[in-house]
């Protein structure tokens, strides 16, 4: 599974596991506006260190955060690579 | 406690503090100084002096106003944190013997509590200039949660909770402070007396609004210094509004500071003095470091002749300071410091060469994104399902809100296969979700054979 597949199957399974309403899974969705809180994300993130073995949140110390799905995307396919 | 002279909140704005401190809200700005000639509550605050006055409000503005005009009037002031569950807040006003409420809410929304008393609080001054003169110390009362779910009522005094601000000199007058916190928890009330003490201007956030509408509302306030936790701030740095705002100085605190969100921190705001300090609701603030580091310098200790004395022992970091709260109310049984005057924080930490560095909290007490789990609350709701034996709840490390919850579960009967064990999981998350706040749900359960007993004979407990 594609790094891509691994994300957005996780957004979806956070937003209905937490009851959310999920935004359309666009690349220039602004993370913050998707409908998930930071719990959610922190769940997703935790999930994904599980299935990727990576956490580019604690590793990436010069780059900036991600702010939309597509870099969001993009900063766990630069840390699996 | 009545006195002769008290000086209140209000007689230490001075004039020029009042006219240059303007309250931002998401809703409405309210200029101090027009409290000289009006009142936010109606007037009413001769009917408030010497009560025991709960302060339930849906916005932080009002609650803001309230506490200007009712320190040194109020016997006490209890300070309700938002979205706080009504059986929670009975409890509470049994233990503060609350006689008197203040709301911006309809009296419905407050009628379950049966307080005679109550006055209403509302960001349009009104009224004739009040009688301020303070006759009473007041208490200062906030909630902090407790291992049974039900909340902790910690008692300060105006000066306790202003002795880091009076030894921290102060900020020139230009200062437009802000913070993520609720000002009705310590970690807000802190920059709210700051703020106002120091003569700046404050930019209130609000639930109700997005974290990009706030920090767009910071940036047009032209917000110069600003607050929050660890976790609060990875999220602004996740909005695109995250540069609308070029602070001067940015403090964290509330929970661990790790190097990665100091460093993110650093290459956004590069302007900016990035600090994080250390505080607790019980323990006050104990010190701000702005090095750049995680953790602080093993120096700050065992400093003779200073205002806040900061000691290790049995692992935990300890305080002793004018900035101590007073006591617990409603629990006279359980002490607040040791026989030497020091709060135990709680918090463990490690000396890695000249520095400490936090690595959890005493008793499994897991940090979420500046709120307080505790396990033992959360497994009494697990160990309700009937195939539950017994269960353990940790923490897991994340770099979004400092901690996640998860837990060990062991069942009565042999283990099933997989997709028993998913329904399982199901129905015990389901429990979990109807008596617990979102961020105490465990996001995963483990079924284990056993859990580990300590020498105490205590579940074995890793430091959240």
């Amino acid at each position: 599974m594609s790094v891509r597949t691994d994300v957005v199957s996780l957004f979806e399974q956070v937003a209905a596991q937490q009851k959310k309403k999920l935004a359309p899974l666009l690349d220039e969705l602004v993370l913050l506006d998707s409908g998930l809180d930071s719990l959610c994300l922190a769940i997703i993130v935790a999930r994904l260190e599980d299935t990727l073995g990576v956490d580019p949140f604690t590793a990436a110390q010069d780059a900036d955060f991600p702010v939309t799905l597509g870099e969001f995307i993009r900063f766990y396919d630069d840390a699996v690579r | 406690m009545p006195c002769d002279d008290p000086s209140s909140l209000w007689s230490s704005l001075s004039a020029g503090c009042l006219a240059q401190c303007v309250l931002h809200g998401a809703e409405a700005s309210v200029t101090l100084a027009d409290l000289s000639h009006g009142s936010s509550l109606g007037g009413r605050l001769e009917e408030l002096r010497g009560r025991s006055v709960l302060v339930v409000t849906r916005h932080q503005l009002t609650a803001a106003l309230a506490l200007v005009e009712l320190d040194g009037i109020a016997g006490r002031l209890v300070l309700c944190p938002p979205n706080l569950p009504i059986e929670h807040l009975a409890f509470v006003v049994a233990t503060a013997a609350v006689d008197a409420l203040v709301t911006d809410q309809a009296a419905a929304a407050v009628e379950p509590l049966d307080i005679g008393r109550l006055v209403t609080c509302n960001p349009r001054i009104t009224g004739a200039e009040p009688e301020r003169s303070a006759r009473h110390r007041t208490e200062w009362v906030l909630l902090t949660s407790g291992t049974t779910g039900q909340p902790k009522l910690v008692a300060h005094t105006l000066s306790s909770l202003t002795a880091a601000i009076r030894d921290g000199g102060t900020p020139p007058r230009s200062s437009v402070w802000s913070t993520f916190y609720d000002i009705r928890r310590y970690g807000g009330l802190q920059i709210f007396l700051r703020a106002l003490l120091g003569g700046g201007s404050l930019v209130l956030s609000s639930a109700e609004e997005s974290t990009a509408d706030f920090l767009d509302r910071a940036g047009t306030h032209g917000v110069t210094h600003i607050s929050g936790t660890p976790s609060h701030w990875r999220r602004a740095l996740m909005s695109p509004a995250a540069r609308r705002i070029s602070p001067r100085y940015v403090r964290l605190s509330g929970e661990i500071a790790d190097q990665a969100i100091l460093d993110h921190l650093r290459l956004v705001y590069s302007e900016a003095r990035i600090a994080h300090a250390f505080a607790s609701t019980e323990a006050g603030v104990a010190f701000a470091v702005d090095d750049g580091f995680a953790g602080f310098p093993a120096s700050l200790l065992h400093r003779p002749g200073v205002e806040v004395q900061m000691k290790v022992g049995a692992g935990s970091l300890r305080i002793r300071s004018a900035g101590n709260a007073i006591r617990y109310l409603g629990c006279p049984a359980e002490l607040l410091a040791d026989a030497d005057g020091f709060v135990d924080t709680g918090d463990l930490v490690d000396l890695r060469g000249d520095r400490y560095y936090f690595i959890g909290r005493r008793g499994g007490v897991i940090n979420v994104g500046g709120l307080k789990v505790h396990p033992e609350e959360v497994e009494a709701v697990i160990n309700r399902h009937p195939r539950v034996w017994i269960s353990r709840v940790r923490s897991r490390k994340s770099p979004i809100t400092g901690a996640l919850v998860v837990a060990d579960v062991v069942l009565k009967t042999a283990p099933e296969p997989a997709h028993g064990r998913v329904g399982l999981e199901h129905e015990i998350l389901r429990l979990c979700r109807e008596a617990l706040a979102p961020h105490k749900v465990p996001t995963a359960i483990d079924f284990v054979p056993t859990l580990a007993v300590a020498a105490s004979g205590k579940m074995a407990r890793a430091n959240a």
